[in-house]
């Protein structure tokens, strides 16, 4: 069931119910909505921070359905997509997932999103914004076909150690098989359902993809299969907890998106936001290649750091100042205390060449306790590695916690 | 195969070949590939009726003296028949106007119309002069580097070079329209109107439509051996013009090749690396030049996959809506025009009667219909070049607008009708003129788009329009004749300085090229 | 009369308002003449039916009144509330129509409805007028530059400007050059597909012009109707609580209270000049008053040709005054309603209603209405943005009764060469009145009383020459330095001591004060007096 209204009464509501909105509602004890996109969402169903935990530890469930998703097919859907994208799309084949990211010709960053090869030669993609304008202007010169099917698609991320555990149970046989960034269907209630390991928190985890006539079954047979694993509805709050201790960057908050730019130099390149791995030169020609190119040979203008700063206050909005206080080197861009690292964490933008692992800075950090402000100059380092990453995202098949 | 240190160049018009030239004069092994028989594209002199020629482009008012000389066209060939035209507006009545660079009669006009014309004449050609001066220029990008800023403020130090009262009247007409312009300086309707036809013809716009003082001006800017925007019949049509230009390429080594349509670029990896022709042959090159209309070379021959998405965007907004038709009329003697004797039939005649008539017959254009009273420059080149007709016969070779590229009703029905429509007209100027023709030809802009391969069928190309000038043609980015394909380069009139028989496209993208080398 | 001022403006219009009171606040003992008995210009709420009904007779919303001009004058204490009114909605021939939402999604889903890819495109669209604004709206208070001039000022001005496109980057310095001479047509054909789409933005890129969708230019246009905010929301219009007299009226008790005097009732005859030097005006009455300084809010042509003695000026500069691009192309006419007319393609107490409603179906359509202007007669089939201002006032009419205000274009200065008749006037009414009610039936039964104001009655009742709601085209022979005239930017006139401070001045029309703003600062400077008028905020 389609529960945005695209015809001429749609203006009566602002916002539409999700395809899991009946059940959304019984857990929602705060009765707090949010909105995403078209659709309610819900930013905390009784405790964000215990959500977090429910996700860390056992199994957080986030609807995913305002997520905006294409579907890509026809003869040139692999060219097409490989002069979109930035990495090169021949390396994920049919059944699994890839992450990447797309530029405009200034080699800035229009948005991040995944590449799910569903079957030979027919992919989707979600992302963060809408993309059918740029994606059909890319069309011109390939035999390819576009659909932004957003609103007929439902889709539950089922994150935490307990996930795959509860997907057993609740039947699907052998998902304890499907590798990190693999994709795969099984028949559910006598409609597709389409699984892939993959997630924004950076632990074991699935998203799941239905018909949204099949969302509350899905979500109840999942809830009964989970009642002993912990399993827990979870909202967006806890979700940006999640992943910001896994690195994962957001569009709007980490980094500008280059088609909504008023101030095109506020946007950011693939390798200012760390994701020059993403980035493939040898493919031959896509958006931005000759000016990345150039970014390469000249230098680029920030660094996206992972920040540990010492104390336990998060830097929210903080500026980030090279050691001494005086010069700024960058603003913090996420930052959350951590309770898995037990750490104050933050991603920062820094101005290049600052930011190397190992660099020390000093975070301006306001906050208060019981309304009275302070202002602290907080010591922190450049970290490599992400904050959480635990072996068990990787292992297969997971062990049963 | 021949070797990869060949140049080819995409068609044979007139920048092709100027291109060519100067290349194979510079020592450079060049092919050039033309579609069809005969070099020139809508320059090429064709028998349209048995024993009856003409050409497309039937007056050359923008032949670059430069390349006349370093390409030695004389010596090649190139003669012309008749020198610096005079226009004659075409009344009714047969009370004409003539109209030189130095002076205008008429029965109809005041003293203060014939000192404005003096006057508009000197502001115009000084400012015409500024556009002269960018056609040998390589657009500059707008960057604060010395390459770039250098042309710029030279620019710029021409427009302060004008003095103060110019400068302020250059900036303030600069970008509007031609209507105002007339308006503020004459009285005449008659000379209005054929003055505002130099500021349309070619163009998608009508006297009122702003950028149509910077067409005029554009119209203006050649300095082709004589006074600002002279027109003049070549013997031979404008095919003699190209066989002058194709001489000097061939002189200099060129191979110029002859019904080789090109199907597509071929490319290596990351740059181009020669061409496939219609017939399968592939002819590998390390640099390939393209005198096609751009939305051709990128989208058609090279194909939008291989360039990005941004600038492929760029190309296919690239306004080329074409309007201007051409007729042919095979006449078994000299049509009688009321008021004018035989040896004024031999000069440019135009059916513009005033500012309004042309403005309504755009207005048509504007939603897909032919204008129901059409606009005309009209020539008789076979009283300058009797090789155009046989004997005792005549050719009357006219631009008429406009016809829209796509017609509401389609030009398969609506061909006729217009042709009739513009017969109506020419009639109330020289009313035997249909006893007279014994055969037509009528080239809409569809047929010139399919017959010379030219986007929209328009003779420049892309729309002669500020938006579309300088660093912003064909499009910003790409405006210093390089495509964004390593080897590949464009000479066409869509590049700057733009349309006509100029050649200044052909030699700037020549110079580009030299020094990439 | 004797009595000598500091300064003496002509012309109580919004414009001519904000320039005295900026001159009064600066201590300059100033006079007010204005024409009417009224004061506001084209900027007024007066009852032309009943006590209990207001129009705003000419100018009908706000959005352009620069922020610092509002806050300098302490407008707000003045009783001036500007409150915004949300979206707009495009009614097509066949009943469909499409509405501009101030709700994000659903403003999103609405043009989805008509094009999903073009919902899309809109974003892309917003960011690049956005980027315009930003370009545009720094100098809109600064004085333009003569870029003929090696004085140190306009040198330094010069290289400010520059500065600040070089600041855009090359791709948007592109961008810019062509948006200023692209048409609004071919403009939007770069971004959207579906044509009820590209009509329902193309309005904006000719209100006020002389000019067609189709002609190169209108996309500025578009921009000078954007670049406009309400409290930040840029781009967004909102009413004047009481009609935009309520402007005016702000802007006059601010200037009475820093002590500037004020003569309705009797026009301007002529600025007197002496020795070179203008030294007062003569009034229509006899009277004559002496000031140092003499501001015209009047446009070009009305201060030069009418109100001064060819003999104190030069002939070249009455050659380009005559030149003056002005010619009118809109009508306005203010009806009365006993309701709420029911436009059958939209659905009961729609919010859209609230906003501007076009009646316009393609771009094609009105390029056609524009083909009509051209030929001297008014559009048959014209491009209206009608309002119902009380939708959201309550103070403008009685209870359940309404005002609404249309906005016509093309309505031409003459017809066909000659002037209005009554009997045309009336017939371009009906014209108007005809092509609501095909959209909206019954809509005539609630008429209770109509102004109708072609371009004749324009010029007439509030001096706007052919009814050029600009004074002045805005085409780019005449914006920035070439505005009015070139070499005459920067507000001062062609005599010692006059000023010229309306709407034929850069920035140019609307209701935005810039122009009065600027040339107070210019005369606050000659004088040696301290500057009142503030500096632009500047975004980053």
């Amino acid at each position: 069931m389609r529960t945005v209204n695209f015809s001429s009464d749609h203006y009566k509501d602002a916002v539409f119910p999700s395809p899991f909105h009946s059940r959304q509602k019984q857990h929602n004890q705060l009765k707090e909505w949010t909105r995403w996109a078209d659709y309610l969402s819900v930013p905390a169903y009784w405790c964000a921070d215990m959500e977090y935990f429910s996700g860390r530890n056992a199994c957080g469930v986030f609807d995913i359905t305002p997520m905006v998703k294409h579907l890509v097919t026809g003869p040139d859907a692999l060219p097409y997509l490989n002069r979109l994208m930035t990495r090169d799309v021949s390396k994920i084949k049919p059944g699994r997932v890839g992450y990447s990211v797309w530029c405009n010709e200034a080699g800035r960053v229009i948005d991040d999103g995944t590449i799910f090869h569903l079957r030979e030669g027919v992919y989707r993609i979600c992302s963060q914004e809408h993309q059918i304008d740029w994606f059909m202007t890319n069309m011109l010169g390939f035999d390819v076909e576009i659909t932004e099917d957003t609103h007929d698609v439902a889709g539950l991320a089922v994150q935490g150690p307990t996930s795959c555990a509860i997907l057993k149970d609740m039947g699907l046989e052998g998902i304890e098989n499907l590798t990190p960034f693999g994709l795969t269907y099984f028949d559910f209630e006598g409609t597709e359902l389409m699984v892939s390991r993959t997630g924004f928190t950076g632990d074991l985890g699935y998203e799941l993809f239905i018909d949204p006539d099949y969302a509350e079954v899905l979500w109840d047979r999942l809830f009964a299969a989970g009642e002993l694993r912990g399993i827990k509805a979870m909202g967006s709050e806890a979700l940006d907890l999640l992943r910001i201790e896994a690195g994962f960057i957001l569009a709007g908050v980490d980094f500008l998106p280059a088609m909504e730019a008023v101030r095109p130099t506020h946007t950011r390149s693939p390798f200012e936001l760390g994701l020059g791995w993403l980035v493939s030169f040898d493919k031959g020609v896509f958006n931005g290649r000759q000016a990345l190119l150039e970014e390469k040979e000249k230098g680029s203008r920030y660094n996206l750091v992972k920040l540990d700063i010492d104390g336990n206050k998060p830097a929210k909005d903080s500026f980030v100042y090279v050691k001494g206080g005086k010069k700024i080197a960058g603003t913090v861009t996420s930052a959350m205390w951590s309770p898995s690292a037990k750490a104050s964490i933050a991603l920062a933008s820094l101005e290049a060449p600052l930011g190397q692992p190992g660099e020390e800075f000093e975070v301006e950090i306001y906050y208060q306790r019981e309304l009275k402000w302070s202002r602290v100059m907080a010591p922190a380092r450049v970290v490599k590695d992400v904050f959480w990453n635990p072996p068990r995202r990787r292992q297969t098949p997971p062990a049963d916690f | 195969m021949t070797n990869t240190n060949n140049i080819v160049i995409i068609g044979g018009g007139h920048n092709g070949l100027v291109c060519a030239a100067y290349l194979a004069k510079a020592g450079k092994n060049v092919t050039v590939l033309e579609a069809s028989e005969e070099v020139g594209g809508p320059a090429a002199t064709r028998e349209f009726a048995p024993g009856y020629k003409a050409s497309c482009a039937h007056l050359l008012n923008l032949l670059d003296d430069g390349i006349r000389e370093e390409l030695e066209l004389s010596s090649n060939g190139l003669s012309i028949a008749k020198e610096n035209l005079t226009t004659i507006a075409l009344a009714k009545d047969g009370n004409h106007i003539t109209i030189t660079p130095d002076s205008v009669e008429g029965s109809g006009l005041t003293a203060e119309d014939k000192a404005a014309y003096a006057e508009y004449r000197r502001f115009m050609t000084k400012f015409a002069g500024i556009i002269g001066a960018m056609h040998n220029l390589v657009p500059p990008r707008i960057t604060t580097d010395k390459e770039n800023l250098v042309p710029m403020a030279k620019l710029a130090w021409k427009v302060r070079m004008l003095g103060r009262d110019d400068m302020r009247e250059l900036l303030r007409i600069g970008g509007i329209n031609i209507y105002d312009v007339l308006k503020e300086n004459f009285d005449n309707p008659l000379l209005k109107g054929a003055l505002s036809l130099d500021a349309v013809l070619g163009t998608f716009s009508g006297p009122r439509s702003n950028n149509s003082v910077f067409t005029a001006l554009h119209r203006m800017s050649g300095n082709n051996s004589g006074a600002a925007g002279a027109a003049s019949i070549p013997a031979g049509g404008m095919g003699g013009v190209m066989q002058a230009i194709a001489g000097a390429a061939s002189r200099a080594g060129a191979e110029i090749r002859i019904s080789s349509p090109v199907k597509r670029i071929l490319m290596d990896g990351m740059a181009v690396s020669g061409v496939e022709l219609e017939n399968g042959e592939q002819i590998s090159a390390s640099t390939v030049i393209s005198n096609a209309d751009v939305r051709t070379t990128i989208l058609d021959l090279l194909g939008a996959r291989h360039v990005e998405a941004d600038f492929a965007r760029r190309v296919s907004n690239i306004r080329s809506k074409g309007n201007a038709a051409k007729l042919h009329l095979a006449l078994d003697g000299l049509p009688s025009f009321a008021g004018l004797n035989e040896s004024q039939l031999g000069e440019r005649l135009v059916i513009a009667p005033s500012v309004e008539y042309v403005e309504h017959a755009f207005n048509h254009c504007k939603y897909g219909e032919f204008s129901a009273q059409p606009v005309a420059e009209i020539t008789l080149p076979s009283i300058h070049d009797r090789s155009l007709a046989p004997d005792g016969k005549h050719v009357l070779s006219a631009i008429v607008q406009y016809a829209p590229r796509e017609l509401g009703t389609g030009w398969t029905e609506g061909k006729a009708a217009f042709s009739n429509a513009i017969m109506d007209v020419l009639e109330t100027y020289a009313p035997d003129v249909r006893e007279r023709t014994v055969a037509t030809e009528l080239l809409t802009p569809q047929d010139m788009e399919k017959e010379f391969g030219m986007t929209g069928g328009h003779w420049h190309h892309a729309e002669l329009s500020l938006d579309q000038f300088l660093m912003l043609r064909p499009v910003p980015r790409s405006a210093q004749y390089k495509s964004p394909v390593d080897g590949l380069y464009l000479c066409g009139a869509g590049c700057h300085p733009g349309g006509g028989i100029m050649g200044s496209a052909g030699k700037n993208a020549a110079n580009v090229i030299l020094a990439d080398q | 009369m004797t009595k000598k001022y500091d300064a003496i403006v002509i012309g109580a219009g919004h414009n001519g308002l904000t320039n005295g009171a900026y001159l009064a606040k600066a201590g300059l003992n100033t006079l007010m003449v204005e024409k009417n008995e009224h004061i506001g210009g084209a900027t007024t709420s007066l009852p032309r039916y009943k006590d209990d009904w207001i129009y705003s007779n000419c100018s009908y919303v706000c959005s352009l009144l620069r922020p610092e001009v509002y806050r300098s004058l302490n407008l707000a204490k003045y009783g001036l509330q500007v409150v915004p009114y949300g979206g707009a909605v495009t009614i097509a021939e066949n009943g469909d129509y499409i509405g501009s939402y101030v709700d994000p999604d659903k403003a999103r889903r609405e043009v989805a409805r008509h094009s999903h890819r073009d919902a899309d495109a809109t974003a892309r669209f917003d960011r690049d007028i956005m980027r315009q604004c930003r370009f545009i709206r720094q100098f809109l208070l600064r004085t333009p530059p003569d870029p003929t001039s090696f004085k140190p000022r306009d040198l330094l001005e010069m290289m400010y400007m520059g500065k600040e496109a070089l600041k855009l980057g090359e791709d948007l310095i592109y961008d810019t050059m062509r948006f200023y001479t692209m048409s609004i047509s071919d403009f939007l054909d770069e971004y959207f597909e579906n044509p009820l789409v590209k009509a329902s933005h193309s309005g904006s890129g000719i209100i006020g012009s002389a000019l067609g969708v189709m002609s190169p230019g209108t996309a500025y246009i578009l921009l000078h109707h954007a670049m406009g905010d309400v409290d930040g929301s840029m781009g967004a219009w909102g009413f004047a609580r009481g009609g935009m007299g309520a402007i005016s009226k702000a802007m006059y008790d601010c200037f009475t209270d820093y002590g500037g005097e004020t003569l309705t009732g009797n026009g301007v005859d002529q600025i007197i000049v002496k020795n070179g030097r203008a030294v007062g005006v003569a009034l229509e009455n006899g009277d004559e008053h002496y000031a140092d300084v003499i501001v015209s809010n009047m446009t070009l042509p009305r201060t030069f040709l009418e109100c001064m003695d060819p003999k104190d000026l030069d002939p070249g500069f009455l050659k380009k005054v005559k030149n003056f691009k002005i010619r009118g192309s809109s009508g306005k006419i203010n009806i009365a309603l006993d309701g709420v007319p029911k436009f059958t393609a939209l659905p009961e107490n729609s919010e859209l209603a609230r906003g501007d409603m076009h009646l316009i179906d393609s771009t094609e359509r009105l390029e056609r209405a524009y083909d009509d202007w051209k030929d001297g007669i008014w559009s048959q089939d014209p491009y209206i943005d009608m309002l119902i201002p009380s939708l959201t006032d309550p103070t403008m009419t009685p209870p359940g009764k309404h005002f609404m205000s249309l906005f016509v274009q093309y309505v031409p200065p003459r017809i066909k060469g000659k002037d209005w008749t009554d009997q045309q006037v009336q017939q371009f009414a009906d014209t108007v009145i005809n092509q609501i009610e095909e959209y909206a039936p019954g809509f005539k039964d609630l008429i209770l009383h109509m102004e109708v104001r072609t371009p004749r009655e324009l010029e007439n009742e509030v001096g706007l020459t052919e009814g050029n709601i600009f004074q002045g085209e805005l085409t780019l022979d005449q914006l920035l330095f070439n505005r009015p005239i070139p070499g005459y930017a920067q507000y001062r006139g062609p005599v010692k001591g006059m000023y010229m401070c309306g709407s034929s001045t850069a920035p140019g029309g609307g209701v935005m004060s810039a122009p009065g703003a600027n040339a107070a600062r210019e005369i606050l400077g000659d004088l040696n007096k301290t500057n009142t008028v503030p500096e632009g905020w500047l975004d980053d």
